[in-house]
Formats: C-alpha cells, sequence, structure tokens
C-alpha cells in the first residue's frame, strides 16, 4: 500500500497559497468612477474563477483552451474587443469592468455580474498585470457618442445604402445572417477561424445591447477581429442611420426601428422574406 | 427521510432513536455522501474548474448560486445542448472512502447475564465508504433545465433524491421560474452542499429537530426536515444579478416520500433573501424562511388493522421559521441563523397513526423551541478551507410541564479541514478531516441522562 507522504501534502498546501503569487507581481489599479481595483485582492480572484481558460500567465491558454472556441483572451497581448477607445489602443477600466459584468455570448465567457463591483475593479487590476502595455500607454481617449437623432425612415434607409456602400455584407451578408461572400475565409488575430455576426439571431452582440453600444462598434472596431474601425470613413450621423438599419435586420427582436420599418410597404415585404419559420430547435437562437 | 438522501437515517434525530438501538447499527447507517454537490459535468460542459462556482465544493459562490438560479445556465448562449458535443452526457458521481470513528457514551445494551437493559459507552472505528450520488442535470434546451439524482446508501440501495425539471426565465423574466418535482428547499443554507460529512456534524440540527415528547419517549411519528427533499411546485424569482431571491413551494405533506403514503395535505415553504455589497469585504446576505405543513394524526382507512396509504387525515399543523445572515470579512465568513419551530399538541404526541383520531394526554402543550448556528469557513485560497460549526437547540415549551425543561436540548460542535490538491475543470478531489461531538440533553436510553456521540473522520471526497 503506498504510504501517504505528509511531507508531499504540505508542501502542496504551501504552494497552492503561494500559487497566486507566482503570476502578476507588478501592482497594479484600476480605476471605475469611485472604485479602485487592486491588483493583489484581483490575483485571489484570477485564479479562482479565470485561469481555467486565460491560463495562470494571462495568455490565453488555460487548461480549456483546447476546447475553447473562440479562444480565450490573451491578457499578454493587451489587444481587447470592446472598448470605447480608438482601435489600437488600450481600453478604459470601466471597458473591462462592463466586459467582465456583461460576458461574451457566444463564448465560453459567462457574465460575472454575481461578482461585487469591488470585485471586479480587483480583476481588472490584475488583468492589467500581464501586459507590459500598461506601463508604457495609456488608454487612448473614450470616442465621443452624439446624440441619437430621431429614428426616421430616410435614417433607415440610408442606413440600407451606407451598408451595402461599405460592403458590410460582404461578411456579415445582404441579410445579416452572418453568412456574407466573405464569412467562411475569416480569421482572428489568433488565425481562428471567425464568424460574422448574425444580426438575425435575435441575440445581443459581443460587446453590449443597446444602441450606443453598436454606434461604438463601427467607431472603435472590434480589434483582434477583423471588424474594422470605421471612425475614418463614417459621419457619426451615418453611423446613427446604420445603427437604425441593422436593428430592422434583428427579424425577431422587437425594437422602434424594426416596428417603423414594417411600418412600410418596402419593410414590410423585406422582413416577411426574410423571416423563417421552422421547429424551435431549443437552443434559444429563434428560427 | 434521511437527512443526506440517503435512505437510510443519518440524522441525529433519527438517531434519537436509533440510539436506543446499538452503536453497531449505527455504524451500519453511517456516512452516506450528500446528495448534491459540486457538478464536475458542469465544469466540463463550460470549461470552467470547480471554483467558480464553488468556494470550495460542494458551497456555492455567489456565482454558483446566480448559475444554480438560472437554471443551470451561464446566459452566454451555450447554455443548450445543442451546443454541446452530442458526446456530452451531463453524468456525475460522488463517492467518499473514509477512515472514521464513531462513540457513543450511553449506547443501551444488554444487563449483566443478558437481564434487562444498560449503558455503556460504546467506541469503534475502522476503514469504510460513504454511499454514492449520481447526479444527472443540466439543460434540455434553452431555460429549460432538469435534475434526476439516485442516490444510495453505503449498501448500494438506491432512491431518488431529486427528480425535477424547471421552466426557466419564463417570458424572459428571471422573476419566473417554476420547478416540479422533488427538490431541496430554497435553503439559503443548503444541508446538500454541507461542506462536513461525519455521522454526528454531517447534517443541520435545526432543520430536523423534532422534540421529544418525554424522558424515554422519542418524537413523534411523524417525519418532516426542512433539510429534506420535498416534492411539490416551486415558483422561485431572482434580479439578474441575483442580489434579490424569492420563492415560495407547494409541497405534499410527506417529507419526499414517494406514492403518498399519507395523507392528502399540502405544505407551504417561502424564503427571500437580499445580498448587498459592503465595500471590499464582500457580498454579504440576509434572508429569511418559513415552512407550513401539517400531517395526518389518524387513517381515515384501515385494511385487518394497517393504514390505508394516502388517507391519512386530522392533519394538524407544525411550523418552522429562520433568519438567517451569510457575513463575509474577505477570506473569512460566517453564517448565523435563528431557527423557531412549534408542533401542534396532538401531533407531538402521535406514536403512531391508528384508524382512530388520538387524543393528546391531558397536560400536553404545543411544544415550541430555539436553535442558532454560528458556521464559520477560512477559505486560504480555492484549495484549502477550514470550518467551524456550532449549533444549539433550546426547548421553550415542553409537551409536558413535567418534562425537565432542557429535555431534548441540543448542542454539536464540528471542526473541519478540506484540501484539494487540484482545481481543475474535470474532476473533484479533496482530503477531508472532521472532529464533531453533541450532545443532547436526557436523552440516554436508560438512565435518561445526556446523550454525547461523537466522530472522527480522515477520508477522500471525489466526484467525476
Amino acid at each position: 500500500m503506498r504510504r501517504i507522504n505528509f511531507a508531499r501534502i504540505a508542501v502542496n498546501v504551501v504552494l497552492a497559497a503561494a500559487l497566486p503569487l507566482a503570476a502578476g507581481a507588478q501592482q497594479m489599479e484600476s480605476h471605475i468612477g469611485n472604485l479602485t481595483g487592486h491588483s493583489d485582492a484581483g490575483r485571489q480572484l484570477y485564479f479562482r474563477y479565470c485561469w481555467g481558460c486565460h491560463g495562470p500567465h494571462g495568455n490565453g491558454m488555460g487548461e480549456n483552451e483546447p476546447w475553447v472556441t473562440p479562444q480565450p483572451r490573451n491578457f499578454v497581448a493587451a489587444v481587447f474587443k470592446c472598448r470605447s477607445t480608438p482601435t489600437g489602443t488600450l481600453p478604459l477600466d470601466s471597458d473591462l469592468f462592463n466586459t467582465l459584468k456583461r460576458g461574451f455570448n457566444f463564448t465560453n465567457m459567462p457574465s460575472w455580474a454575481a461578482l461585487t463591483d469591488q470585485n471586479r475593479a480587483d480583476l481588472v487590476a490584475f488583468i492589467k498585470t500581464f501586459s507590459p502595455r500598461w506601463k508604457s500607454e495609456k488608454p487612448g481617449d473614450p470616442i465621443q457618442i452624439p446624440p441619437e437623432p430621431t429614428l426616421t425612415i430616410g435614417s433607415i434607409k440610408h442606413g440600407q445604402e451606407l451598408f451595402q456602400k461599405l460592403e458590410c455584407w460582404k461578411c456579415h451578408g445582404q441579410e445579416g445572417r452572418g453568412d456574407g461572400p466573405s464569412a467562411s475565409t475569416l480569421t482572428d488575430s489568433n488565425d481562428q477561424p471567425i464568424r460574422p455576426y448574425d444580426f438575425t439571431s435575435d441575440n445581443r452582440s459581443k460587446c453590449g445591447r443597446t444602441n450606443q453600444d453598436l454606434y461604438k462598434i463601427f467607431m472603435t472596431g472590434v480589434d483582434g477581429t477583423p471588424m474594422p474601425s470605421f471612425a475614418d470613413v463614417v459621419k457619426p450621423e451615418d453611423a446613427w442611420d446604420l445603427v437604425h438599419f441593422l436593428r430592422t435586420l434583428q427579424y425577431n427582436n422587437p425594437s422602434p426601428e424594426l416596428t417603423m420599418w414594417e411600418g412600410t410597404p418596402e419593410g414590410k415585404a423585406i422582413v416577411a422574406a426574410k423571416r423563417v419559420k421552422q421547429t424551435y430547435t431549443g437552443s434559444g437562437v429563434k428560427p | 427521510m434521511d437527512v443526506r438522501g440517503t435512505g437510510v437515517v443519518g440524522g441525529r434525530f433519527r438517531l434519537g432513536t436509533t440510539l436506543l438501538g446499538s452503536i453497531a447499527l449505527l455504524v451500519v447507517l453511517l456516512f452516506s455522501c450528500s446528495s448534491a454537490s459540486a457538478l464536475p459535468a458542469f465544469a466540463r460542459k463550460y470549461g470552467m474548474p470547480c471554483s467558480s462556482c464553488h468556494e470550495a465544493w460542494p458551497k456555492l459562490s455567489p456565482f454558483g448560486q446566480q448559475f444554480k438560479d438560472n437554471g443551470y445556465q451561464m446566459g452566454n448562449d451555450r447554455d443548450a445542448p445543442i451546443f454541446q458535443n452530442p458526446s456530452y452526457w451531463p453524468v456525475t458521481f460522488r463517492i467518499t472512502p473514509q477512515w472514521h470513528r464513531e462513540s457513543t457514551n450511553k449506547a443501551q445494551v444488554d444487563g449483566v447475564d443478558g437481564v434487562g437493559a444498560d449503558e455503556a459507552k460504546v467506541t469503534t472505528h475502522g476503514f469504510d465508504w460513504s454511499g454514492l450520488d449520481f447526479h444527472t442535470a443540466g439543460t434540455l434546451a434553452n431555460n429549460i433545465s432538469f435534475y434526476v439524482l439516485p442516490s444510495s446508501d453505503n449498501t448500494g440501495a438506491f432512491h431518488f433524491e431529486s427528480v425535477w425539471a424547471r421552466l426557466d426565465n419564463i417570458a424572459g423574466s428571471s422573476w419566473l421560474n417554476v420547478k416540479f418535482g422533488k427538490f431541496e428547499l430554497d435553503n439559503l443554507l443548503s444541508e446538500k452542499r454541507i461542506l462536513t460529512l461525519t455521522n454526528v456534524g454531517g447534517f443541520y440540527e435545526n432543520y430536523h429537530f423534532q422534540p421529544m415528547v418525554a424522558p424515554g419517549v422519542p418524537e413523534a411519528s411523524y417525519s418532516f426536515g426542512i433539510g429534506d427533499n420535498q416534492v411539490g411546485i416551486e415558483w422561485m424569482g431572482h434580479s439578474k444579478d441575483d442580489r434579490t431571491r424569492v420563492s415560495a413551494s407547494l409541497l405534499s405533506s410527506n417529507d419526499g416520500t414517494p406514492g403518498l403514503p399519507t395523507s392528502r395535505g399540502y405544505d407551504g415553504f417561502f424564503a427571500a433573501s437580499q445580498a448587498f455589497q459592503l465595500g471590499s469585504l464582500g457580498l454579504q446576505r440576509v434572508g429569511g424562511f418559513a415552512y407550513i405543513g401539517e400531517a395526518p394524526t389518524y387513517f381515515q382507512y384501515t385494511l385487518n388493522g394497517t393504514g390505508i396509504p394516502g388517507t391519512g387525515i386530522g392533519n394538524k399543523g407544525f411550523q418552522r421559521y429562520g433568519l438567517i445572515g451569510m457575513w463575509y470579512i474577505k477570506k473569512f465568513d460566517i453564517t448565523t441563523m435563528y431557527f423557531h419551530g412549534k408542533d401542534d399538541a396532538t401531533l407531538a404526541t402521535t406514536l403512531a397513526l391508528t384508524g382512530a383520531p388520538p387524543t393528546p394526554p391531558t397536560g400536553a402543550h404545543s411544544p415550541t423551541w430555539n436553535g442558532a448556528l454560528f458556521e464559520s469557513h477560512y477559505n486560504f485560497n480555492p484549495q484549502l478551507i477550514l470550518i467551524n460549526r456550532y449549533e444549539m437547540v433550546r426547548m421553550s415549551q415542553q409537551v409536558f410541564s413535567t418534562n425537565p425543561g432542557n429535555l431534548g436540548n441540543v448542542d454539536t460542535l464540528t471542526f473541519g479541514v478540506r484540501y484539494y490538491p487540484f482545481i481543475s475543470s474535470r474532476a473533484g478531489f479533496a482530503y477531508h478531516g472532521e472532529y464533531a461531538i453533541s450532545r443532547i440533553r436526557g436523552a440516554s436510553p436508560v438512565t435518561l441522562t445526556d446523550l454525547v456521540s461523537s466522530s472522527l473522520l480522515a477520508g477522500i471526497d471525489f466526484d467525476f
């Protein structure tokens, strides 16, 4: 019978206590409103909740990485999808904070709303210890979001024109189903295949549910993916028109834009033609 | 009903009856495994380590509680099984091989030369194993969840501990969730997720306490434990972040027993709690619960003198109320609970159901009692947790005024440690050490003095 090695157990206990100290030796803070996050507190949380996917070194190579699609975020690269800052820049602490609270749909990243605000602020602080970028660079200046203009049919139709002109359809497809002619060729910054967002899926987009969130995506891009920033080519009022049009592609998701669009003969015919009735699969995605 | 989901008696109030026998029988009854716990099936499905949902498995973290309340769904649109590899099968088993020592200061034994009854201190120890739980749980489709738990004692005799399906987030609202079947009550302090495993410390005294009728006369025939899984329908609602939780259940009055064995009565259980942040200390939670129940006192019909199942009538009421607080100071946390119970006098003095309405003995009162629990943990890190619990039950009204005022009062003290040498998203493994001791006033079988029992356990608790 194998003897119990108490010395080994004792070493394991010590290592377990010291494990979180192995990563992120530098100290960082995060600042979200009145909250100040501390990396030493975040370290404990990271090694409870996050390391299985993001890995002990924050490089996205956790034990589950081989089975997670898309791959877990690589915090060492410090490239983040959902930002309020221009493309290529570091996000605000609040961007990361909100991402933790929201989670990413259609990925393995859940919402961490059950944690306290302080917990999330601490986690943000710790995440920043993984990349030297946070020491050498400052986050970009957040983009300005002008007030949303009044919704009109003209706005929706102009957005429809922009959808064609900007060639959004090449990736997202003419009907917004994420099946454009380029869709199958797209890869992310890890050279992994990536599928464009399917507007008809009736699910929230990765970076939030609101029109403001959609606006931000155009203007900041989704770094690490083929979705570029249109800040240099789209005027703010055009971006809002595009937002209004994209809402009409969400055929099963009631919105003021969809209601107005269906109120026109043209819009009603288009939406009716695109709606597909079929067996509910239980996936939560309406056909 | 068993305490830890085995179909055998594990609770000490069962022992209030059972201990009057012998400790040998006790050993047979010992150590079944908990009937709800960490489910590596979930960890495998979502690729998350046990420590995400459990402060130390099987104890839930706030994130794990939210996951449970959301119908075992993360809400990241990958919850439905249609997104899983077709070979995925949501099954987990849990068992605990162990060495344990059991001691009772006054077990009933034969008198000298086999004449009469006597008491003796009986101690035994040796290697053993727990019962086995087979958990199958998860989602059948988006917002439809289920849980089926065949559970055995350590002889392999199975029963169903949980059998339910739940409609989650009805009409898109987290306030509308309906569960149907046999399930654990919405206890914030979950006995099915208890961190201690011994016969003495592996359950919550307050969840199962029933008052003794008189010195030498154990509790009444009706059986109830707020820690027992019950059969019925539950509405549960919670805020998106799970800070606010409320639930109400309509339950058959049979303590979770299948086959409608006693009456046609129904019970109600209600629970509510609110969590709030307190600076950097952590997420605090306060709440309360109430169980309003009834149980039959005789059978409407008998056959050959035996009651016909399901025809129990003459229902009399019992109530259980509690207030709970879960307080966190960073890595240290303590749960405090106040408990109050009351049984109808007739119910409390009915020792067996017959075909005739019982008449409560002259002078019988409706017994009442108060209880308290203090359970603290120090969570060094996800791999190591220290556990301490003290529970007490104090009778405030005895069934008979002639009873000693402290008859049946209980004190239980438990210490434990669990070390998880690895934390993964595939399986759970813990070295478990525990010592627990309890005292019941006036419960020894012959001399009617204090009954003291203790358990010591070292084991390996694992699931996969």
